[in-house]
């Protein structure tokens, strides 16, 4: 039941924490390419701000372990333990063999089961879909991307999706309990039971248990593929949606996309050991050092990060600035259509915070 | 005796009313004798669009005389066996589908879904739909012309699953290079033949670096023999991003059996729905035509709301491919007619027109 317990913190409940608590560490992980501008950004707002954080910079870039095999240096691991949150730039995922995905490693390592990505459209930056509201809950263990492939003989490749009770489980019973916190009124289970009606089947199963413990949040069940549909059609019908780790993969990227890419979508981790929040979008080295990057992603998760924290006074006022910033579009960067640099929209959103 | 004497009148009867009404452009063979073609109606509203079809193709005398079966996996009562469905098919060689509604158990704990069996056993491989944005149809994105090729007998659609202990269940996805070397070289032979200029891969053999690996490195083998045609890859998730947000970038697209699925819908949403796109299924032998996104709208049964563009532009699509270029550009054109004008609009297009007015604005428009 500890799952229950970091539920409980996720929560944005009316009494927030006072600042004479003390402050906090929190890990950063300033990552690389744009990374490490984007996360000074939001040190700075924050600093702007007064969020009782304090900031624990760690190194991730992979180190040798004693196995062998290339890993995240053990300091940093125990940094994220020692604070069990933590804040995440960009990675690059190094090509080539030894390497494992550090995104990979660092999700097991604190067992993230849940990958959580509310999608809203920005006032301000016109997309094609202006009435997006939709948060994505993917479980982020198992399916898909179980890693268990095979070639069984010369040209034939299986690879398995792996589905369990306890995970399934797991990741349903948060996305009510976050429905629940967030006052959102829908869940929909996104499936495809009826081609895997065992893996899938048991997914459906597990979701349909958990509604029947929330009877105040409306439940439906769908197809991956009418999602699909309907979401490009008409994404006010949708609300929370709550699915295995592949279409969870799929769908989060897409209703990105609808509100206008992944440097506007927060992310946030949450898992059994820590709750990880990190920005999804790529290093992007052809912009790196240059200061042009947007910080919006990073700085929306750490937003959602206080929020995990109680700090929802200092979320709110934040998020606010950010959404002030980019709705007046004197300051936008270049991927929305700017020409201000990374450094002016940080400005811009610290002005707004005084 | 007869037979033969019908036919020649009728051929007789058609001929002379073709040059009443023809414009004169069109070089079009006289039909030879007529088609059968396998029907069958499906689930959900397929049988009212069907009944739209038939419509039009009495109206104008198409010469194709349908078989009809009623195969259902929600109704198997109901259903003719597959064994009947699938031989009618393979004397025909064409069929006309509608979509088959597939529930999430079987009464019998099977795992294949009837629509995997029919492909399994036609082995009908390759996917094809044509997703176009439409004359007078309102979407958020206009000028799209996109090819989504998909593999559709094996991949995550293979069945094979099983519980290991209780409360873990392993589902198997299955890649072969045979199966992805076939798909891939259809896809740049569609692309070559239809003009096309590019072809992207959909995958995820950043996660799958097995399964989509092998899919990938098919597709880039089958690449390299087609110099004239540009090739790039994609990752689904990324893939799916760009089509929500610039999705005149894509010209043809080829995909494993999942993702194909994802693309079609995604797609078919962008230009109307599923109403409005239709698609084909090929196998070295025969064609199945049935729309592009496979939903039964079973919630509109006997409503008369449904949109029976998809299936008359499959039945164009179908009387292409036996070569009666005539009756289907004839068809095609009353079709694009009626969406241009606006006038009649079925409900998911923005309208309150009914199945039967829409199927009578075409019928009009046929002229």
């Amino acid at each position: 039941m500890q799952a229950t317990r970091f539920l409980k913190k996720f929560v944005t409940s009316t009494n927030t924490r006072s600042l004479a608590s003390g402050t906090r560490k929190v890990t950063l992980i300033p990552g690389d390419g744009i990374g490490p501008e984007i996360a000074a950004a939001v040190q700075k707002i924050f600093a702007t701000a007064n969020v009782p954080i304090e900031w624990e910079s760690v190194d991730v870039t992979p180190v040798r372990n004693p196995d062998g095999r290339f890993g995240i240096p053990q300091a940093a691991i125990d940094s994220v333990n020692r604070n069990q949150i933590g804040l995440k730039s960009p990675l690059m995922t190094p090509i080539g063999k030894g390497h494992r995905s550090l995104n990979l490693q660092l999700r097991k390592e604190f067992n993230l089961y849940a990958n959580v990505r509310p999608c809203r459209s920005l006032e301000g930056y016109k997309t094609l879909y202006d009435d997006v509201d939709v948060v994505t809950i993917r479980e982020n263990t198992e399916g898909e991307y179980s890693g268990i492939e095979h070639e069984i003989v010369d040209g034939v490749v299986q690879s398995i999706k792996l589905i369990t009770e306890e995970a399934s489980k797991r990741v349903a019973e948060f996305a009510f309990q976050y429905a629940k916190d967030n006052q959102r009124s829908k869940v929909t289970v996104v499936h495809k039971a009826n081609i895997m009606r065992m893996s899938d089947g048991l997914f459906l199963r597990c979701c349909r248990e958990t509604a029947d413990k929330y009877p105040e949040i409306k439940f439906e069940e769908k197809y991956l593929d009418t999602v699909c549909l309907n979401m490009v059609q008409d994404p006010r019908q949708y609300d929370v949606l709550v699915m295995p780790n592949l279409y969870g993969d799929i769908l989060s990227d897409m209703c990105a996309g609808l509100v206008g890419g992944l440097g506007l979508t927060p992310s946030g981790n949450i898992g059994l050991n820590g709750a990880l929040f990190e920005a999804v979008h790529g290093t992007a080295p052809d912009i790196a050092g240059k200061d042009l990057a947007n910080p919006t992603a990073l700085l929306l998760s750490a937003v959602m990060m206080l929020r995990y924290m109680d700090l929802n006074q200092h979320a709110d006022k934040i998020q606010q600035a950010c959404f002030a910033t980019i709705k007046e579009a004197k300051y936008l960067t270049g991927d929305l259509g700017g020409k201000a640099k990374c450094s002016e929209f940080t400005n811009s959103i610290c002005e707004k915070l005084n | 005796m007869s037979l033969l004497t019908r036919n020649v009148v009728r051929t007789l009867v058609q001929a002379s009313s073709r040059n009443i009404h023809s414009t004169g452009a069109l070089n079009t063979s006289k039909p030879e004798g007529r088609v059968t073609c396998t029907l069958i109606p499906g689930d959900g509203v397929g049988p009212e669009l069907i009944y739209s079809v038939q419509e039009v193709f009495k109206a104008v005398s198409v010469p194709v005389d349908f078989e009809p079966f009623f195969l259902s996996e929600v109704n198997p009562v109901l259903s003719s066996p597959l064994e009947n469905v699938v031989a009618s098919i393979k004397k025909n060689r064409i069929c006309l589908k509608g979509i088959l509604a597939t529930p999430d158990f079987s009464r019998t704990g099977e795992l294949q879904t009837l629509n995997m069996k029919l492909r399994n056993e036609l082995d009908l491989y390759a996917n094809v739909v044509h997703v176009a944005s439409l004359p007078g149809v309102k979407t958020r994105h206009q000028n799209i012309d996109t090819v989504v090729i998909r593999e559709q007998t094996e991949g995550e659609y293979s069945a094979l699953e099983h519980e290991t202990i209780p409360g873990v269940v392993e589902c198997l996805k299955v890649i072969t290079e045979t199966k992805s070397l076939r798909i891939a070289k259809f896809a740049f032979d569609y692309a070559v033949k239809h003009n096309r200029k590019k072809v992207t891969c959909v995958h995820k053999a950043n996660i799958m670096k097995l399964g989509d690996g092998l899919f990938l490195k098919s597709c880039e083998a089958m690449a390299k023999l087609y110099p004239t045609i540009e090739f790039e890859k994609m990752i689904v998730d990324n893939t799916t991003m760009q089509l929500v947000s610039n999705p005149q970038q894509f010209d043809v697209m080829v995909a494993p059996n999942l993702y194909g699925n994802i693309i079609d819908n995604l797609a078919s949403g962008l230009v109307g729905g599923a109403g409005v796109v239709s698609g084909a299924s090929y196998s070295a032998e025969h064609v199945v035509y049935e729309p592009g996104a496979r939903h039964t709208f079973s919630e509109a049964v006997g409503k008369n709301v449904a949109n029976p563009t998809a299936m008359l532009l499959c039945a164009s699509k179908m009387l292409r491919h036996i070569n009666l270029l005539h009756y289907s550009q004839q068809i095609y054109g009353a079709i694009q007619n009626v969406l241009k004008d606006g006038k009649v609009r079925t409900k998911d297009l923005g309208g309150n027109a009914t199945t039967d007015e829409f199927t009578k604005a075409v019928i009009y428009n046929l002229k």
